[in-house]
C-alpha cells in the first residue's frame, strides 16, 4: 500500500511540475530532467525504481510523439482522440491537447495449460498505423511505433499483405488442440502484392532478399523452385477482396532452423524492444529450450474503425512457445512465469494502450483443479476456435496488478488431474510410404472428428520438382469409399524451375478419416544440386489444410476491436463456423545419390567408351584391307643396309 | 511361309498376354532398363490425366510424348495392351517382308554377278544359297518377337514399340521402293524421336540404287532425286508438326519433346551413357559435352554412307544400332530392333572376331542390371557406381558387336573382290590387316 501512495505522490508532483513548465517552454528535455530530479528525491530507491523509469520513458515517448506529429496528420485527430487518451499517462492527457497519435500499440500474453501437461504461451503485439502508405502520393517518412524498416518495405514493394513465420518444432494438434495462429515447421512466407505491380516475380525475389536481411534468416533461398501461387488456400486476411492469385506468392522453407539470431531482429521491431512490457519475458535461452517455438509477423490492412471509413495498417507480431514443464519439472505440472521465462513482469510497455495477460481457466471454474496465484477478480469469456473459453485477465497498465512486490509472477499449483481434452475437430497427418529410392507414395490423412457434420476442406500440397508426382495415381478415400474432390487445381512441376502445386476441395464426411495418396518418383539430381548432407534427405514442406469448421458455440461476429487479440486474427463472417488452418508434418525424403567423389573418373570412363566406338569406326572407315607382308628381322635389315653400302645385292 | 510366321505371331502374342495378366507386368513397367522418361507408359497415362484436368500435358516435366501419341491413346487407352501387341506384330511382319525383299535383291544381284563372272573363283563358299536364305526372314521375325527385350518392352507398354513399328514400316516401304511412303514414315519416326533423321541417307542411297541413279554429285539426276526425296521428307514432317500444333493449339510440345531429348535434363538411370555422365558433369562444361554427345550420334552418318554406299540396307542396320547405343534415353526396346537384323547377317558369322566374348558380355550385363539396381536402390549395399559400371560394360559390348559386324561385312566384301584364299608374294597363306 505504501508503494501505491508513493507513486500517487509522484504523479501529482509530475502534474504540478509540467503545469509550470508548459507555460514557459515546450522543451521536453528539461521537463524530463526536472521530473526525474523531483522524483528521485521523493522515492525510496529499491521500490520505486520501475515506476521512475517508466515515467521517464513515458516522457520520452511523449516528446517523440510531439516531434513526429506533422501538420498534415491533424486530420486524423478526431478519429484517434479516444485511443491517444488511452495511450497517455492519466495525468498528462488532461493538460495537453491530445496529440494526434497515428498509431497505437497493444500487447498481450495468453497462457493456456495444455492437457498434455505442457504450457502454451502466446505473445501478441499489435501495432496499428492509421495511414495507408501504399496508396500513391501518400509518402510517410515519420514512423513512431510502426517499424520503419517494415513500412518502407511495404511501400517499396507494393505489398498488400505479408505473413511470415519462423517455427522450430511441430505443433501437435492431437495433444495440444488448435493454436491461435498456426504455422508450419521452418519458415513460411506468403505475400499479397497490390494489383498495380507489373512484375510480381521480380518484386517477390527482391522482397525475400530484403526480408532475409531484416530477419537474419535464409529467406533468400526462396526462388521459383519453391514458390507457388495457390489459387484458393490463401485468401487475404485483411481488407480488399482481390482474388486474382497472380498477385499472391507462397513459399516455405521446411529446413529453416530458427534460433536466437532470428529472435533478436524480431524483438527489435517492437516499440519497447525487449526493455519493457511483456517482451522482457523473451529470454532466448528459455524460449528455445521448449518443445515448440514459433514467431511470426503478420502485416495487413484493416478497417480503422467500425464504419470502415478508411484503412489502417496492422502489424501483428506473435510468438508462441510450448514449454515442456511436465518432464523437465520432475513430473509436476506446476508452473510460474519465472519458471518458464526466468523473468517476471514488472510493468507494461509504456507505449502500449493495453497490456494484458490472459490465463485460460476454463477447466477450473470453482478452483478445484488448480490455484492461480495471484488471483484476479477479472474474468473474461470469449469465443475462440469454436469454443467458449474463460480467461483470468491481468491488466498490466494498472499498478495494483503488480502488488506490493512491484512484480507479477503468475503461478499455478495443480490440485487435481485435468479431464480429457476435447478432440480437435480437424487434424491431419502425413507420411511417405514405400521403400527403396525409386518411387514412393505420399499419404495424407485428414480427420474430421465432428460427430455429425460434414464440412469441406481445402488441401494444398506443394511438392518440389525432384519428387515427380503422378497425378493420375491420386486417390482420395473416406470411409473406404472414393471421394471425388469438387475442385482440383494442379500445376505440374518444371525441372529446376517450379514445384508441383496441388489444391483440392474435399468434402470430409462426419466422423471420418480421409486418406489422400499420390505416388511420386524420385529423381536423380546433378551432383551439384545435392545439399552438403545428401543422405540426410530432402524436406518437403507441410501441406496446408484450410477449413471452415462448424462451431459448437455461436461465434462472435462483432468487431474485432473489442476482443482480445488472440481471438481476433481470423475474421469471422458467420456465427456457425470458424476458420482453421492445419499444417501437416513436413516430409523427409531420401533421393538416390551419385558418388560425389567420381566426377573425373566418370568423365574419363564415359569418354573412353565413346572413344572406343569412335576409334573402331574410324579404323574401319579410313583403312582398307591389305595382305600382311611379314617384315624382315632386324639383323637381316641391318645386313642389307651394309650390303647396299658395299654395293653388293641385298639378301 | 505364312504358316510358320503366323505360329510365331500367335506364340509371341500369347506370351505377352500371359505376362500382361501376371503380377510381373507392374514390376516390369517400373524397370529403368525397359522404360525411359521419354516412353514410359506411366507418363502417357499422366499426360492423359493432365489433359482431363484441363492442364496442358506439356506444362509440366513429366510428359514427353508427341501430340500424335497422346491423341492415339486418347482413343485407345483402354485397349493399350492390344495396341502394343499389334505394334510388335506389325514390326515383326514388316521386318519379315523387308528382309524377304532384301534377300531377293541380294540373290538376284549375286546371280547377275556370277553370270558376269565377277567373283574370284575361290569365293564359291561365300556365295549365299537360297536354302540358307529361306528361313532368314522368319528368323528375323522370331528374333524380334521372341527377344526377351522386346517382350519386356511390350509388357511394360513402352511406346518404344510404336517407334520401332514406324521404323520397320519405313524400312519396308524403302525396300519396296515407295519413295513417298518411305519419306512419310521416316518423317514420322523423326517426329517421334529426332534421331531416325540419320536414316535419311541410307534410304536415299537405296532408292537411288534401285533406280540405277549413280551417286555422283556431278550428275543432275542425282540432285533432282535427292531434292525430290528431301522435299517429300521435309514436307511430310512439316505437315505432321503442324497437325500436332492444331491438335493442341500450342507449340509447347517442341521444347518439351525435342528440347527434352536434346538437352537431357532428366538424369533417371538407364542403360545409356548420358545419365551418370551428366549427373557428374562440371556445370560449365555441361553444354559443351551435351553438344559433343549429341553430335556424336549424327557424326557417323556421312562417313558410313560414303563407305557403305553400295550397301544401304547394312547402313540402315548400322545407323539403327548407333542410335540405340548413343541416344539420350535408350531402352532395351531400341536394342531389340537392331538385334532383329542379326539373322540377316548370318553369312558374316565366319568373319566375326569376338562374337563369343560379346554375347557373354551382353548376357552377363542383362542379368546384372536388375541385380545391381536392387543393390543400389533397394538394399543400399551398393552405390550408383555399380550400376554405372554395368551400363558402361553393356555399351562396350554393343559397340564391339556393331564394329565386329561392320568389320565382317567389309571383310566379306573384300574377299568377294579379291578372293577368299589370299596369298603372300612368296606364296604362303596371307593374313589380312587393316592399313
Amino acid at each position: 500500500m505504501a508503494a501505491y501512495k508513493w507513486s500517487r505522490t509522484a504523479v501529482f508532483l509530475l502534474i504540478f511540475v509540467s503545469l509550470i513548465h508548459t507555460g514557459k517552454s515546450d522543451n521536453g528535455e528539461t521537463l524530463n530532467d526536472s521530473v526525474k530530479g523531483e522524483e528521485a528525491d521523493q522515492s525510496v530507491p529499491g521500490e520505486t525504481q520501475p515506476s521512475d523509469e517508466s515515467s521517464s520513458e513515458n516522457g520520452d515517448a511523449e516528446q517523440k510523439q510531439w516531434y513526429s506529429t506533422d501538420l498534415e496528420m491533424n486530420d486524423a485527430l478526431e478519429g484517434s482522440k479516444a485511443e491517444s487518451g488511452m495511450n497517455d499517462s492519466p495525468g498528462d492527457s488532461k493538460l495537453f491537447t491530445p496529440p494526434p497519435a497515428k498509431d497505437h500499440f497493444q500487447e498481450e500474453l495468453v497462457i493456456r495449460p495444455l492437457h498434455s501437461g505442457d504450457i502454451y504461451a502466446n505473445f501478441q503485439f499489435r501495432t496499428q498505423l492509421d495511414t495507408d502508405f501504399v496508396q500513391e502520393g501518400n509518402k510517410v517518412s515519420h514512423y513512431r511505433l510502426f517499424p520503419k524498416s517494415l513500412g518502407q518495405l511495404l511501400s517499396k514493394f507494393s505489398v498488400r499483405e505479408l505473413h511470415i513465420s519462423f517455427t522450430q518444432g511441430y505443433w501437435r494438434t492431437m495433444q495440444w488442440g488448435q493454436p491461435f495462429i498456426p504455422a508450419p515447421p521452418g519458415a513460411e512466407l506468403w505475400v499479397w502484392f497490390h494489383d498495380t505491380v507489373l512484375d510480381v516475380d521480380e518484386n517477390w525475389k527482391e522482397l525475400t532478399n530484403v526480408l532475409s536481411g531484416i530477419f537474419c534468416a535464409s529467406l533468400n533461398f526462396i526462388d521459383s523452385t519453391n514458390t507457388v501461387e495457390p489459387s484458393a488456400s490463401f485468401k487475404p486476411l485483411g481488407l480488399g477482396n482481390v482474388t486474382d492469385h497472380r498477385f499472391l506468392r507462397y513459399a516455405t522453407l521446411p529446413r529453416e532452423i530458427v534460433c536466437t539470431e532470428n529472435l533478436t531482429p524480431w524483438k527489435k521491431l517492437l516499440p519497447c524492444g525487449s526493455k519493457a512490457g511483456l517482451a522482457v519475458l523473451m529470454k532466448s535461452e528459455k524460449l528455445f529450450h521448449s518443445s515448440f517455438h514459433s514467431q511470426a509477423v503478420h502485416i495487413r490492412s484493416i478497417c480503422k474503425d467500425w464504419q470502415c471509413s478508411s484503412a489502417a495498417w496492422e502489424l501483428r507480431q506473435t510468438l508462441s512457445v510450448v514449454f515442456d514443464l511436465y518432464t523437465s519439472g520432475q513430473g509436476k505440472k506446476d508452473w510460474s512465469l519465472f519458471k518458464m521465462f526466468s523473468r517476471t513482469v514488472t510493468e507494461a510497455c509504456p507505449l502500449a494502450s493495453s497490456s494484458k495477460i490472459y490465463v485460460d481457466v476454463t477447466d477450473n471454474p470453482e478452483g478445484e483443479l488448480f490455484d492461480l496465484n495471484p488471483a484476479t477478480p477479472v474474468l473474461t469469456t470469449t469465443v475462440v476456435l469454436g469454443d467458449r473459453r474463460t480467461y483470468a485477465v491481468y491488466d498490466l497498465t494498472k499498478a495494483e496488478t503488480f502488488g506490493q512486490l512491484r512484480s507479477l509472477n503468475l503461478l499455478i499449483r495443480w490440485k487435481g488431474e485435468a479431464g480429457d481434452m476435447l478432440r480437435p475437430l480437424l487434424h491431419a497427418e502425413r507420411y511417405v510410404a514405400g521403400f527403396g529410392l525409386q518411387t514412393g507414395e505420399i499419404h495424407t490423412l485428414i480427420y474430421n472428428n465432428h460427430p455429425y457434420r460434414a464440412f469441406p476442406v481445402l488441401l494444398l500440397e506443394s511438392v518440389p520438382w525432384y519428387l515427380r508426382l503422378y497425378i493420375h495415381t491420386l486417390t482420395i478415400i473416406s470411409k473406404s469409399r472414393e471421394n471425388k474432390p469438387s475442385y482440383i487445381h494442379y500445376q505440374p512441376s518444371k525441372d529446376r524451375l517450379r514445384p508441383h502445386l496441388l489444391e483440392m476441395l474435399v468434402q470430409l464426411p462426419p466422423h471420418s478419416v480421409t486418406e489422400v495418396t499420390v505416388q511420386f518418383e524420385r529423381a536423380l539430381l546433378k551432383w551439384t544440386e545435392y545439399t552438403p548432407d545428401p543422405n540426410h534427405g530432402f524436406y518437403v514442406g507441410s501441406s496446408v489444410i484450410s477449413a471452415l469448421v462448424p462451431s459448437v458455440v455461436a461465434m462472435d461476429i462483432k468487431s474485432p476491436q473489442e476482443r482480445p487479440l488472440f481471438s481476433s486474427f481470423f475474421h469471422v463472417k458467420e456465427e456457425s463456423s470458424y476458420f482453421v488452418r492445419v499444417y501437416t508434418e513436413p516430409l523427409l525424403v531420401n533421393l538416390p545419390t551419385p558418388d560425389f567423389s567420381m566426377p573425373y573418373n566418370v568423365i574419363c570412363l564415359t569418354c573412353t567408351v565413346v572413344a572406343v566406338a569412335y576409334g573402331s569406326f574410324y579404323n574401319l572407315l579410313t583403312r582398307t584391307f591389305q595382305v600382311e607382308e611379314p617384315s624382315q628381322p632386324l639383323a637381316k635389315r641391318l645386313a642389307n643396309v651394309i650390303r647396299r653400302i658395299r654395293g653388293v645385292p641385298p639378301l | 511361309m505364312a504358316a510358320p510366321l503366323t505360329l510365331v505371331l500367335i506364340l509371341a502374342v500369347s506370351i505377352r498376354a500371359v505376362l500382361f495378366r501376371s503380377s510381373l507386368a507392374a514390376q516390369i513397367s517400373e524397370r529403368v532398363e525397359v522404360v525411359s522418361p521419354l516412353n514410359s507408359w506411366k507418363r502417357v497415362v499422366e499426360g492423359l490425366a493432365l489433359l482431363d484436368l484441363g492442364v496442358s500435358p506439356y506444362s509440366g516435366d513429366v510428359f514427353h510424348e508427341t501430340p500424335l501419341i497422346i491423341y492415339l491413346f486418347h482413343f485407345v487407352v483402354d485397349y493399350s495392351e492390344i495396341v502394343f501387341m499389334i505394334a510388335d506384330g506389325i514390326t515383326a511382319v514388316a521386318l519379315y517382308l523387308s528382309v524377304k525383299t532384301y534377300n531377293k535383291n541380294v540373290f538376284r544381284k549375286q546371280k547377275y554377278a556370277l553370270e558376269a563372272d565377277r567373283y574370284p573363283h575361290d569365293c564359291l563358299e561365300l556365295m549365299r544359297s537360297p536354302k540358307e536364305m529361306f528361313y532368314i526372314p522368319l528368323k528375323v521375325a522370331m528374333f524380334y518377337l521372341l527377344n526377351p527385350f522386346t517382350i519386356l518392352s511390350c509388357v511394360a507398354k513402352s511406346t518404344c514399340g510404336i517407334n520401332n513399328a514406324i521404323i520397320a514400316i519405313f524400312i519396308l516401304c524403302t525396300l519396296k521402293g515407295s519413295a513417298l511412303l518411305s519419306a512419310i514414315f521416316l518423317s514420322l519416326a523423326t517426329y517421334q524421336t529426332i534421331y531416325p533423321l540419320t536414316l535419311f541417307a541410307p534410304a536415299l542411297l537405296f532408292l537411288l540404287q534401285r533406280l540405277y541413279i549413280p551417286v555422283n554429285p556431278c550428275r543432275s539426276s542425282f540432285w533432282i532425286y535427292t531434292l525430290q526425296y528431301a522435299f517429300m521428307f521435309v514436307g511430310s514432317l512439316v505437315v505432321i508438326v503442324c497437325l500436332s500444333f492444331f491438335l493442341l493449339g500450342s507449340w509447347d510440345f517442341i521444347p518439351s519433346v525435342y528440347g527434352f531429348i536434346l538437352s537431357v535434363p532428366d538424369l533417371t538411370p538407364n542403360i545409356g551413357l548420358f545419365w551418370y555422365f551428366f549427373a557428374e558433369m562440371f556445370e560449365h562444361f555441361r553444354f559443351f559435352f551435351i553438344c559433343v554427345f549429341q553430335i556424336n550420334i549424327f557424326l557417323y552418318t556421312i562417313p558410313l554412307s560414303i563407305k557403305l554406299k553400295e550397301h544401304p540396307v547394312f547402313l540402315i542396320f548400322m545407323q539403327i544400332a548407333i542410335i540405340s547405343i548413343f541416344k539420350s534415353y535408350p531402352t532395351v526396346g531400341d536394342i531389340a530392333l537392331y538385334m532383329a537384323f542379326l539373322p540377316a547377317w548370318s553369312h558374316l558369322y565366319r568373319f566375326l572376331r569376338n562374337i563369343f566374348l560379346v554375347s557373354c558380355i551382353l548376357l552377363a550385363c542383362s542379368v546384372l542390371f536388375p541385380v545391381l539396381w536392387h543393390l543400389w536402390i533397394y538394399a543400399g549395399s551398393a552405390n550408383s557406381n555399380f550400376y554405372y559400371a554395368i551400363t558402361l560394360l553393356f555399351n562396350v559390348g554393343q559397340i564391339l558387336l556393331i564394329s565386329d559386324y561392320f568389320y565382317a561385312y567389309l571383310r566379306r566384301e573384300h574377299h568377294l573382290s579379291q578372293g577368299l584364299y589370299l596369298q603372300r608374294k612368296d606364296g604362303s597363306e596371307a593374313t589380312l590387316v587393316l592399313k
